[in-house]
């Protein structure tokens, strides 16, 4: 779950951003939106515990943001946060399985092979784990990408345009993968995007009803959702 | 996976860059190791070979020839000394010990030596094997030469001429191997030791015309220095100015003439010390610039650890790892690089039977070429690792 109230944020000798009021609960999808420079990263970055608020409340998977020392901030991200960057930043230098013993890495936690080869058969990439980055294709490296946010089973799922220079199957393949695993962890999904195809894709509830809750931020400060 | 894992997985993830800095470093610590191996078995050497030997008498000349060649055995005598002059010195109630040397003849390279006892009780030097001598024509040989020449208890050999090989073989007055003698570490090792009479024997029988030229030769009788220790340290203030303006001798103080020898060769260990470590600064600024080329090109990625919950400091970690396994590494193939041409020195020295100079030896002073290895690799570090602890995960997640 994430619930945000009066949530602002201010750069120095810039205006503040203040952003919608939230209340979304666990498992729930999130679509993150708005034109460039609105704040869309900023929102993340609080919501990841990477930046502290200037004002207002975040709760983000049982927790009350702010205040927190940076330590228990990483720890804290490390157990909760998955991260599906749009350049997926999967390194050269490690094969597939080592670039998600990074995730264990991070969080300060002894590598687990059968933890990892779980992982990435579970997103059909299981073959690969001897491979190199360089060895794989676009669909592949976004799957591998996609493990290393969600092996340690995070509570918030952030995909940051997940569907860009992507064409309309693949990125239907990917929302698709994307959805089913956040489900599948009954993690909450948060997609920041661009893409006007992604609302489209994203599956509706039973009743009807669009299955996300749409986040839209504007650059003047205030705007709702 | 460990830190140390990662980096050196990163290390290696450019090959070309981390062999060359690699290279660099070893090469720097490489001439650091060699200096301070030859500089320290250089300085053991010379302090158990002087031990004990105050001043050395021999005929005028170069006082740095007579002090090589009478205690190092490195250089030809300037001359002899009339046998008198050895009694009056013993007479001399300033002096606690005088050792008679007489050189002129060599053994395959090895120096042949006339001596008495007291030289070999000098320098601590124990029997591995037989007897000292008891007559003349009897020899004890150092362990190096033992080793190298392979003579054994009992085994006869001429001398030949000269304090090098390829002189007149005195094949008349074969030499009889009466001891061999337990390594030492000191000239010992590489000489042969006989009795003062049997160079006299030796060379008298190679000259003497007939018996009345043999006696006049015995009249004439010399050696070619002593080695003198003195009974009070007072007597270094007038035994030296006595001999040197009262006689047709020199006394030469070892001491002095070897810390002479050793700021002539500073100068060029100078110029080495100042050439390795200019190679070692080189290596450090490649590797500072490695490691900075490597924190810009991986920001993101760094920046992505961050994201996944890696502390700044982790993140600052897998830096210094990185430095660390090129000190440990440089360390390594410098020591072994270092060792390897001190051994092939000495080796070479060795053939030339003169310094003892070998590899496979850890002084303590070695211990600076590791310390040296870590801190230049982890001072190369400390930038790149604060500004991968100061990565921005803002940029990552503004890089579209």
């Amino acid at each position: 779950m994430i619930r945000t109230q009066r949530l602002r944020f201010s750069y120095p000798g810039a205006a503040p951003l203040n952003f919608p009021d939230l209340d979304a609960d666990q498992g729930s999808v999130i679509l993150l939106s708005g034109p460039s420079g609105c704040g869309k990263s900023t929102w993340l970055a609080l919501v990841a515990a990477l930046v502290p608020a200037s004002a207002g409340t975040l709760e983000v998977a049982g927790t009350t943001l702010g205040g927190m020392r940076r330590v228990a901030a990483d720890a804290w991200r490390a157990r909760t946060i998955g991260f599906l960057p749009q350049k997926l930043h999967l390194s050269a230098a490690l094969n597939v399985a080592q670039n998600l013993g990074l995730a264990q890495w991070a969080a300060g936690l002894p590598e687990d092979p059968q933890r990892i080869a779980a992982c990435l058969d579970a997103l059909d990439v299981g073959q690969l784990a001897k491979r190199l980055p360089s060895q794989l294709s676009g669909g592949q490296a976004q799957r591998v990408a996609l493990a290393r946010a969600v092996l340690l089973a995070p509570q918030v799922i952030l995909a940051d345009e997940p569907t860009a220079s992507l064409d309309d199957e693949a990125a239907a393949a990917a929302l698709e993968l994307l959805h089913h695993t956040a489900q599948r962890l009954g993690a909450t999904l948060v997609i920041a995007t661009h893409d006007a195809r992604v609302a489209a894709r994203l599956p509706s509830l039973p009743s009807g009803e669009p299955g996300y809750r749409a986040l839209k931020l504007s650059r003047s400060s205030g705007d709702g959702a | 996976m460990k830190t140390l894992t990662l980096s050196w997985r990163y290390l290696w993830s450019r090959p070309l860059g981390a062999a060359l800095n690699l290279l660099l470093l070893s090469l720097g610590l490489a001439s650091i190791s060699f200096l301070l191996l030859v500089g320290v078995q250089l300085n053991r050497a010379f302090d158990k070979d002087l031990a004990g030997i105050d001043v050395v008498v021999g005929a005028k000349g170069s006082p740095m020839q007579l002090i090589l060649c009478g205690v190092f055995h490195l250089d030809v005598p300037p001359g002899n000394i009339p046998l008198s002059a050895i009694a009056k010195l013993r007479a001399n109630p300033l002096l606690a010990s005088v050792i008679p040397i007489s050189l002129g003849d060599n053994y395959q390279g090895f120096r042949i030596v006339g001596t008495s006892h007291d030289y070999v009780e000098h320098y601590g030097a124990t029997l591995a094997q037989g007897k000292l001598w008891d007559d003349s024509m009897q020899v004890v040989v150092g362990a190096t030469v033992a080793r190298k020449l392979g003579l054994q208890l009992g085994q006869t050999f001429a001398g030949s001429h000269g304090l090098s090989a390829g002189g007149h073989v005195h094949g008349d007055t074969p030499y009889t191997v009466v001891g061999i003698l337990q390594a030492s570490g000191s000239v010992l090792d590489r000489l042969i030791v006989t009795d003062t009479t049997s160079v006299w024997r030796v060379h008298e029988d190679f000259t003497a015309l007939d018996d009345e030229d043999r006696k006049v030769m015995e009249q004439d009788r010399e050696v070619t220095m002593a080695l003198i220790r003195y009974r009070s340290p007072l007597a270094a203030v007038t035994f030296p100015r006595f001999i040197n303006s009262s006689t047709e001798m020199q006394a030469a103080a070892p001491a002095y003439e070897i810390s002479r020898l050793l700021s002539m060769l500073g100068l060029g260990t100078s110029v080495l010390q100042a050439f390795a470590g200019v190679l070692l600064l080189t290596a450090g600024l490649s590797v500072f610039i490695a490691l900075w080329s490597a924190v810009r090109e991986r920001r993101a990625d760094l920046a992505l650890l961050r994201m996944l919950g890696a502390a700044p400091a982790r993140i600052a970690a897998l830096l210094l790892g990185e430095a660390l396994w090129l000190g440990a590494l440089s360390a390594l193939l410098g020591l072994a690089a270092g060792q390897a041409l001190t051994a092939l020195i000495g080796k070479l020295l060795e053939l030339d039977n003169t310094l003892l100079i070998g590899g496979l030896i850890w002084p303590p002073e070695l211990w600076l070429v590791p310390a040296l290895a870590f801190a230049v690799a982890l001072a190369a570090a400390l930038l790149p690792a604060l500004g991968a602890y100061r990565v921005s995960v803002l940029e990552l997640l503004q890089d579209r």
